[in-house]
Formats: C-alpha cells, structure tokens, sequence
C-alpha cells in the first residue's frame, strides 16, 4: 500500500523515574514517547512502523475520540491497545535491539479508528544499555487509498454505457480468439527465455579484456 | 558490527595494497602467450613450481582477526572497567544471545546417547547389525530417493564413508552437469589468461599451510587448482546479498572514478589469509575430478566458511562462536576458566585457530568429516564451539597443573588423537552440570 506517514511530532522519549532524576545512579528503566496528530483532526491508525533501539518491551495506549462520548466529561478516552509487547527476547543481549517492527491495526488489542493522539511506553528492563528509544517512528493511517479512490472516481463512471455487442469483423480479419492465444504462446515464450538469459552467468571481471589495474580503492 | 567490519577490510586493504607497492608487482597482469602455454602445460603439477615467495607474507593471520574482535564493543553497552556483571570474564564482549547447554542439547538431539552415531557405534568392539548396517542401508536408500532433506537428517548421525562424498554433494545440490564443467574450464582459462598477485598469496598459504601437512601434501596440486579458479569465479560475489563484507574494489588503469572501469579484486571479492586453504584440503579426500571438487568447495564456502572470517551478530557468525565458546567453558568449567585468566592464558586464544580453521589441520581427517558431517546436517557452525569447549574439558586436568600460556599451548598443541562425536556426547549429553 503507497500510503505516505501521516505526519505527526514525535516528541523526544521522557524517562520516568522514581526518586532524584540528577543523582540517582541507577538507569531508569521506563520512558514515554508521545506523538501528537497534527491537526485536530482524529485519524484511523492502520499501522505504526518503527526502527528498535534498545528497548524490550513496548505499550501502546491511544487516545480516542468517540461520537458516542461527546457531550460527556472526558471526551476523549485513553485506552491499551498493545500491552508489554516483547521486542527483545533476552533483554540482556543483542537480540531485536536494532531491529524494524510493524504492528498493524488488527494485531492491536482494541479498535484504533479517531485516534488523537498515541502514547508509547518503553521498559528496558536491563541496566546493560546506556541509552533506549525507538527511532523512525511512522504512522499509517487506514484505507486513505481506498477513500480517496472513492472520491475521485469520476462521475462519468457511475453512469455506465449499456453492454455493446462486439461488432463482428468477418473477412480478412482472423479470429482474435485464435490471435490471441497464440500471442499469449509467444509471450510466454519470451518471458521464458528472458528468464533463462539471466539464470545463465557470463562470470566475466574484466572490462573489455582488460584488468590491468591501479591499487584498491578504500571507498 | 558493520563499522567494524568495514575498518576491518580498510585495514586488511592497506596491506594488500602496501605490499603491492613495496614488491612493485601489480595487481593483476595479463600473461604473455608463452607464458600461458607454459602453465597450460603445468597445470596439474603446479606443485613443482617454486617461485620465490619470500617476500609475500599473508595479508593477516587469525591472530590479527582475534585481537580486531576483542576490542569489539558496544557504545551503547556499559563497559565499564571496573569487573562486574557486565563484564564479560573473556574476550569477547559483545552481548550476543548464545544458546545454553539445555538448549544445545534440544538442538543438536540427534547427538544424544540414546541415538546410534558414526564415529561411535562403529568402532570395532560394536557389532555392526546394532547400528551400522542399518544405517548405510538407509544412506543408500536416501541417495536412491535423491532426497536433499533427508540426506540433511540422515549425515547428524555420520556418513559411511562409502556414502559421503555423493551425500554432500545431495545436501549441497551439486551435480556436475556439462555446464558445470564448462564454468570450470572456462575459470581455468581465466586463470591461464591472467596473473593476480592473489595467486601468490594463494601459493604461500599452501605451502606454508597444506604441503606441511601430513594428510594434505599429496593434494597440493588439487589445491592450487582449485583456490586460483576459486578467485576468479564473480558468481561468489552474490553471497556478499547475506555476507556482512563487501568486495574490494578496483578500477582499471587510468579511470580512477569512473564507475564502468570499476572491478572487483580478486574477481570474486575474497581475499585469502594464513590458513585459508585448509578449508579445501579435507574435500580432497573425497572428490577427485577437479570441476566437483571445485564446486563443492565453492558452495561450502558461500554457506559456512565465509561466517569464519566476517564480522557479522550472525548466530554462526565467528563472534558468535567465540562468545558461545567461552560462555560453555565459563558455566561448566569454571574452574578451569578462572585459572586459565589468571595465568594469562585466555581459553580463546587457544581455540580461535580452531574455530576459523573449522578444526581442519588439527584433528585427524576421518574425525573432521565426521565433525564437517554435522556442519552440514545442522546447517550450523556452532558444533565448532562445542567441540572447543569439549576438548578443553577432556584435557582439563593438565590444563589444571599449567602455569603459562605457552604451557596450556603446548597442552593442547596436538588434537590428532581426539575422538569428535565422545567427545561432543560426553560434555552435551554426560556431564553433570
């Protein structure tokens, strides 16, 4: 799906510490990123992409605009959508610690449709890591493809000409059916011989006969 | 892990490149036509030759590469100086997840004791009807079958001999087709055609390596064939898609810069280093037509042996190898591994040599086939560290009375002796930890 991110501010990750943030010695282990939408305008999530950076484990709430909930005190609710989700299965080595994740909105824990705002906790629980967060955080919001295809499906569409008959060409023209099956033959025979060219390996390292060559270059 | 391997190959290519300045020899030179009927001529005893290889040396020794993976470190790691729980006590201390021993014996299950092995259940005083017979019979069934997953399954518990060499090339998906053995002619004539300074690189490994040996000497030919082909053949450049190296780079005289002059060298971007035809000198003994022996090597190396030399978080990477190494012998020998430290003697700088060489040219052959037949049949290096930390353990009462590194060096100088498949059974399977 082509779906450009929605673009959000990503503000940078809060730590949450018990006791003296200054002369505490001990890492702390939880931090808070929080992404603010752009607009007022609540969006409906279909993924959330990102690039670990040392981080084991994840939650995910979201704040929710609800039509039913207007009107009401708390117009707008956070709620879990992803609860301790495990990015590195052994937080004390290396494994997942840079690796990219997505989660779509069907392996999330509840409904992400008018989201406002999004809240990512991070727990590391290892005091291994000098530093934890997660990096190129993109947002996806769902079926804009599908939405604005049915916007800009032009009118003219919907008012559908009634099925012609095709004319019939006879005399001195060939049968398209026959025509086309033997065009489909050709094709597939070219696609396979263009497959073939390339499985075989030409192997050749030198340019024109030549691999007289200056020292090895360090870029 | 990247940065590391890219000053790595910077380093490993300043050497190359001063070596070729200091010796005014270049790169590559295109042969004089006598000189190419000369070596048409030799081809299959180049062996007799003796160029003056003295002042070659080896671009770097696995020595080098320890001491480039020792100083490995994470900046996001907490290494401190002071010892503590997140120091690793051994060299290596980059915080790979390694398996533990639990968790080595689920993977390597078909070691267990319960399970007949070659290299064990066929040694003379074992009737061969408990397990031997049985087993060929079902390696004679597989290679009937042309079956490349059951050929997988079936060489965990050993190869017979007999079987082996068509077995790996079954599990290898090697068949010798005309074409094959066309590619191979066709590398030859790239050999003939022109000269690297790779080949005498190539040249001095073997004789310094694999003419001094007493199983492979009578091979040195096969090895000279195989290895210069091997540096021409660009169709080794793919495995650089799952390789984290890259290939060095070159340009063509007077085109510095220029992106359609721009080559690899060697032509299959890897450059050889002290020991690195050992890798082919075990598959001499079972292949004996230079295009099959070829191509078993060829596809060897782009699976396995290239782990041995690149920097890569790979669980059968080389620093995951190392790290599983001494993580097994700190667990279940610490003992051990605590006197060793003391006396300066650090287990890994025994057992690197080891591990980079696959074990070839330290055990006896027909015990690296057996150890090589599970490289194959678990798709995983990490028998090698096993193996390592099986041996140390074997030999841990003497290792106990050392005082010095040269004297633990000196313990464990001669491996030819070892029984593989006991030894790996009694430290997975025997051992009470």
């Amino acid at each position: 799906m082509a779906t450009d991110p929605v673009p959000c501010t990503v503000r940078s990750p809060v730590t949450l510490q018990v006791g003296d943030v200054k002369t505490d010695l001990a890492r702390p282990g939880v931090s808070v990123i929080d992404v603010a939408l752009p607009s007022a305008q609540p969006l409906d999530l279909q993924e959330i992409i990102f690039k670990n950076s040392y981080t084991a484990f994840l939650t995910v709430r979201v704040q929710r605009r609800r039509p039913c909930d207007v009107g009401r005190d708390g117009a707008r609710k956070w709620v879990t959508c992803l609860w301790n989700h495990c990015l590195m299965p052994s937080p004390h080595t290396e494994a997942g610690s840079q690796d990219y994740f997505s989660l779509s909105r069907h392996q999330l824990l509840c409904d992400v449709d008018q989201v406002t705002a999004v809240r990512l906790i991070l727990r590391q629980p290892s005091p291994v890591w000098l530093h934890f967060t997660l990096e190129e955080l993109r947002l996806y919001p769902r079926g804009q493809q599908v939405s604005d295809c049915w916007v800009d499906f032009p009118s003219w569409l919907s008012h559908l000409a009634p099925q012609q008959q095709p004319e019939n060409l006879h005399g001195g023209v060939p049968d398209p059916e026959k025509v086309s099956t033997e065009v489909q033959q050709l094709w597939v025979l070219t696609e396979m011989i263009r497959a073939n060219q390339t499985a075989a390996r030409i192997g050749r390292f030198d340019v024109d006969g030549c691999y007289d060559i200056n020292l090895l270059s360090y870029t | 892990m990247r940065k590391a391997q890219g000053s790595w190959e910077k380093r490993i290519l300043k050497s190359l490149n001063s070596m070729c300045t200091e010796l005014s020899i270049p790169l590559a030179r295109k042969r004089p036509i006598g000189e190419q009927k000369e070596l048409l001529n030799k081809w299959n005893e180049m062996g007799t030759d003796e160029p003056d290889l003295t002042l070659f040396r080896p671009v770097y020794a696995p020595k080098d590469f320890l001491e480039v993976l020792m100083n490995l470190r994470n900046p996001n790691y907490e290494n401190g100086d002071q010892p503590s729980f997140r120091n690793h006590l051994g060299l290596i201390q980059v915080p790979l997840k390694v398996k533990d021993i639990p968790e080595l014996k689920d993977y390597f299950s078909e070691l267990g004791l319960n399970t007949g092995q070659l290299g064990i259940d066929d040694s003379t005083q074992v009737p061969p009807e408990l397990f031997e017979n049985e087993h060929v019979r079902v390696g004679q069934t597989v290679l009937t079958e042309q079956d490349s997953a059951a050929a997988q399954q079936y060489v965990r518990q050993g190869c017979p001999t007999a079987l082996r060499a068509e077995l790996w090339a079954l599990i290898l998906n090697i068949s010798n087709q005309p074409e094959d053995i066309l590619y191979y002619e066709q590398l030859k004539s790239n050999v003939i055609q022109h000269d690297l300074l790779v080949d005498s690189l190539i040249y001095k490994d073997v004789k310094l390596t694999a003419s001094n040996d007493d199983y492979y000497f009578v091979f040195e030919d096969y090895l000279y064939q195989v290895l210069l082909c091997f540096s021409r053949d660009t169709s080794v450049l793919e495995h650089f898609s799952y390789n984290s190296a890259t290939p060095p780079k070159s340009y063509i005289r007077g085109k510095l810069g220029m992106e359609e002059y721009a080559v690899f060298y060697p032509p299959n971007g890897v450059i050889p280093f002290h020991g690195f035809s050992m890798y082919v000198a075990p598959l001499c003994f079972l292949y004996h037509e230079p295009s099959k022996l070829y191509q078993i090597f060829r596809e060897m190396y782009v699976r396995f042996f290239f782990r041995l030399h690149s920097i890569s978080s790979h669980p059968s990477g080389i620093v995951s190898l190392c790290l599983l190494f001494e993580t097994l012998l700190q667990t279940h020998l610490p003992q051990l591994f605590y006197h060793l430290r003391e006396i300066g003697a650090q287990p890994l700088r025994i057992s690197f040599k080891w591990m980079v060489r696959a074990f070839s040219g330290y055990l006896a052959t027909d015990q690296l086939l057996l150890l090589w037949d599970r490289i194959l049949g678990y798709n995983s290096l990490e028998i090698l560290a096993v193996l390592a930390a099986a041996v140390f353990a074997f030999r841990a009462v003497n290792l106990m009375e050392v005082t010095s590194l040269a004297a633990a060096e000196a313990v464990l100088a001669d491996l030819s002796t070892l029984k593989v498949m006991p030894l790996l059974q009694i430290f997975l399977f025997a051992t009470v930890s």
